[in-house]
């Protein structure tokens, strides 16, 4: 059967056709997908959300030791947080078959950097393969998770945004089960000891000798010759489709799956017919680097930018320069940032920060990164997972020892606090930091299109879990005085914050409401409407930052159709002109 | 690629692009294409700019579209449409939805939304202007602008061979078919 399918798709169908027994992930743009695809299947593949990357990668590393094919998904930046379990897994190797899914983000459409993963195969010297549409997607897993089990050796699949989110035709297999692998206790194997890991390098340096002969012969690695063709281009991912947009049949190409260890005799011999050889790679030079220093002669990043994804066009202009004909128009447009939600409960809080003066605010990778965004302007940091609380916490040791009285006030939503923000507060206390830590807890992973987590009482697979509640955690690390508040009370919360900021014992704030986007919850049947008589056109309700709230032809309107009635803009509102209506 | 067609969709997030494109490669696909499709909805759930390019013909490679290469630009937003609008081959077709979102620059007294979007588009392009959100609110469902937007892109791509109300029903919650089949034929005639 064929099918329309994203790569994320493609990746979840070719971990059930391939027999997978056990995934982990922690969502994050673009490789989200991946489980909540795979959940599908879950009659036959058992699947978690874990608290972060590195449990993930641990759970799937546990499951292959014992005998079952896994899979464990993140996005670019949760490799960094899973690389201590993958690099030391690369020295043991595997029992049955393990897939670490990488999903890289070139052009940070969602994302804090623009890290080129594939470093990370070379770094932890495993084997790496890469799709470059979506029934590649699927049908590499199942070689990679063939590879695996033959050279012993965890695989990094890494795949890019273009490839995750965007959708190809797929034909689809059946599922061939896999018998699970005998577990037998291999204590020099699995035990990371001093002594064991010296005889698994060696291990490892000959497993990458054969790796790269399999390489040459791999199927995954394909020449495609154009006849009379002077230019060869090497080339990989989602660039392969971009070279072939902008080459067609005027090149021959040397299309790579299978790209570590690199098939350096099959480019070679490549090269060698060319007089003119191209190497299109997205982001870092990658493939360039290893040709040139295995003295190939070929042209890559002097032409093309290393910085942002490529597209045809960026190909086209770097190598042919070549561009399209396009017709501008001689009009405005208004930039359209990323902002919070009406009715985002987030709201209430930034709102709140936005007024106080003398205060730095540590935030996080989450929806509350927008509380940074005009005109709420409340955020001064965002750095990675949970270093809301920990940079906040260098932060307020630093104003410590210069004697500023700066108050820190370190800010991350509910799954983040159980991904890393729990070490951070833990030190925050143990540490003694002038500093109050913030979970804004909102009921549900939010800015990856909610998903379950620890807190929110039910699993991936759709079964009820204990509700682990943030505000006992933190009770029992030693908080004093956990404050529960509605952050859409604004009173209460400003109350809230100044007693935070006075209270000479350790302090942590907990604002409970949930994100209005859950499905789940009871329809809003209120909105907030202006009263055009009361309106003073004071513009104060602006300044929450509601997409909702507009100004027009001299006074302040509330789009009824996006509006939830939160009540927020109502509060800020000086002259009673906002009211509620509806029942 | 020569015969390779080109549409580039572009709105903001909770405009309900995604779905269109949803319906348009189940049907594409249906009569035999070579589809990709690609989307961007950027970082926040909603209120955000959501684009999502389609691509169809005899064999596609990339699944983006290039400056200059759409063949169609479907805007869901006025100002999305200027905003894409250099993707658009120059003698492309804009179809354009006559409704303003003011984003938060607009909306926080920044800046102006700016005036005069349309007859920029029409002074440059062959428009096609439609009132989607009104026509959805005669139907009784504002909700289903996005499928009079539907039916107008694929009278425009003379794509009359797919049964589409077929893969509205295949693809829509029940409940709401009839709804937006009515939402899909008025946008057939705008």
């Amino acid at each position: 059967m064929k099918q329309l399918m994203s790569g994320n798709e493609a990746i979840a169908r070719g971990a059930y056709e391939a027999g997978v027994k056990v995934a982990a992930a922690y969502p994050g743009t673009p490789s989200t997908e991946i489980l909540e695809n795979i959940v599908d299947y879950k009659d036959k593949i058992y699947c978690e959300w874990s608290p972060n990357e590195k449990v993930a990668a641990e759970v799937a590393i546990g499951a292959s030791i014992a005998g079952v094919r896994s899979l464990a998904a993140m996005k670019h930046v949760g490799v960094n947080v899973a690389a201590d379990p993958i690099f030391t897994f690369a020295y043991s190797g595997v029992n049955a078959g393990f897939v670490l899914v990488s999903a890289d983000d070139p052009s940070m459409h969602s994302s804090q950097n623009e890290q080129d993963n594939r470093y990370y195969a070379k770094f932890a010297k495993m084997a790496m393969v890469e799709p470059s549409d979506s029934q590649e997607a699927k049908d590499f897993i199942a070689e990679a998770l063939r590879i695996s089990e033959q050279f012993d050796t965890p695989v990094l699949f890494r795949v890019t945004t273009r490839i995750c989110h965007s959708k190809s035709i797929v034909e689809l297999g059946e599922r061939k089960e896999v018998e699970p692998k005998e577990y037998v206790r291999d204590m020099v194997k699995y035990i990371s000891t001093p002594a064991n890991a010296k005889i698994a390098h060696a291990r490892v340096e000959k497993r990458l000798k054969a790796l790269e002969e399999y390489s040459n012969k791999s199927p995954l690695n394909k020449v495609e010759y154009n006849e009379n063709a002077k230019i060869g281009i090497v080339t990989a991912s989602v660039a392969y489709q971009y070279a072939k947009e902008v080459f067609g049949d005027n090149a021959s190409y040397l299309k790579l799956g299978f790209t570590y260890p690199l098939p350096m005799d099959l480019i070679k011999d490549f090269a060698s017919k060319f007089e003119t050889v191209y190497v299109i790679e997205e982001l870092e030079p990658y493939m360039e680097e290893q040709m040139k220093a295995a003295g190939i002669s070929c042209i890559g990043k002097e032409l093309i930018p290393n910085l942002y994804e490529l597209n045809p066009d960026v190909v086209a202009k770097a190598l042919l320069n070549k561009e399209s004909e396009t017709k501008t128009l001689d009009a405005k447009v208004v930039a359209r940032p990323p902002v919070l939600c009406p009715g985002c409960p987030h709201r209430g809080f930034f709102y709140t920060m936005s007024k106080k003066k003398n205060t730095v605010i540590t935030s996080d990778i989450g929806c509350y990164t927008l509380g940074g965004m005009a005109p709420l302007n409340s955020v001064d940091t965002c750095i990675c997972m949970g270093a809301g609380f920990s940079a906040g916490m260098g932060m307020a040791k630093a104003f410590e020892v210069t004697g500023s009285d700066k108050k820190v006030f370190g800010v991350l939503g509910d799954s983040t606090f159980f991904h890393s923000g729990i070490t951070g507060a833990i030190d925050i206390i143990y540490n003694k930091g002038k500093m109050v830590p913030v979970v804004l807890d909102n009921r549900i992973t939010g800015m990856t299109g909610h998903q379950q987590n620890p807190g929110t009482g039910r699993t991936l697979m759709g079964e009820d879990a204990i509700e682990i509640d943030p505000v006992e955690v933190l009770k029992a690390i030693g908080y004093k005085t956990v404050k529960v508040v509605d952050p859409c009370d604004l009173k209460a919360m400003g109350e809230t914050v100044e007693e935070a900021e006075s209270s000479k014992e350790p302090y942590a704030i907990v604002t409970k409401r949930p994100c209005v986007l859950i499905k789940t919850l009871p329809p809003f049947k209120t909105k907030c409407t202006v009263v055009k008589e009361k309106c003073k056109k004071c513009k104060m309700c602006l300044k929450v930052g509601c997409p909702a709230v507009f100004f027009k032809d001299g006074t302040s309107y509330i789009d009824q159709s996006m509006c939830v009635g939160c009540e927020v803009c109502m509060q800020v509102c000086k002259f009673d002109a906002i009211e509620k209506v509806g029942e | 690629m020569s015969d390779t067609r080109n549409i580039l969709l572009v709105g903001v997030g909770g405009q309900g692009i995604i779905l269109v494109s949803k319906i348009l490669t189940a049907g594409l696909v249906k009569a035999g294409y070579d589809v990709k499709m690609s989307e961007v909805h950027g970082m926040a759930q909603r209120g955000g700019s959501v684009t999502t390019q389609v691509r169809y013909g005899k064999k596609v490679y990339s699944p983006i579209i290039g400056r200059g290469q759409a063949d169609i630009l479907v805007s869901f937003e006025k100002m999305e449409a200027v905003r894409w609008i250099e993707y658009l081959k120059p003698e492309g077709v804009v179809v354009v939805n006559n409704y303003e979102i003011p984003s938060m620059p607009v909306a926080s007294g920044k800046e102006e939304y700016p005036p005069g979007l349309i007859e920029a588009l029409q002074g440059a392009f062959k428009t096609v202007v439609l009132d989607a959100g009104k026509t959805a609110e005669e139907i009784g469902n504002i909700k289903t602008q996005n499928i009079v937007l539907l039916g107008t892109l694929v009278k425009a791509l003379m794509l009359d061979e797919i049964d589409w109300e077929e893969i509205i029903r295949e693809t829509i919650n029940p409940k709401l078919v009839d709804i937006n089949i009515k939402a899909y034929n008025k946008g057939k005639e705008l």
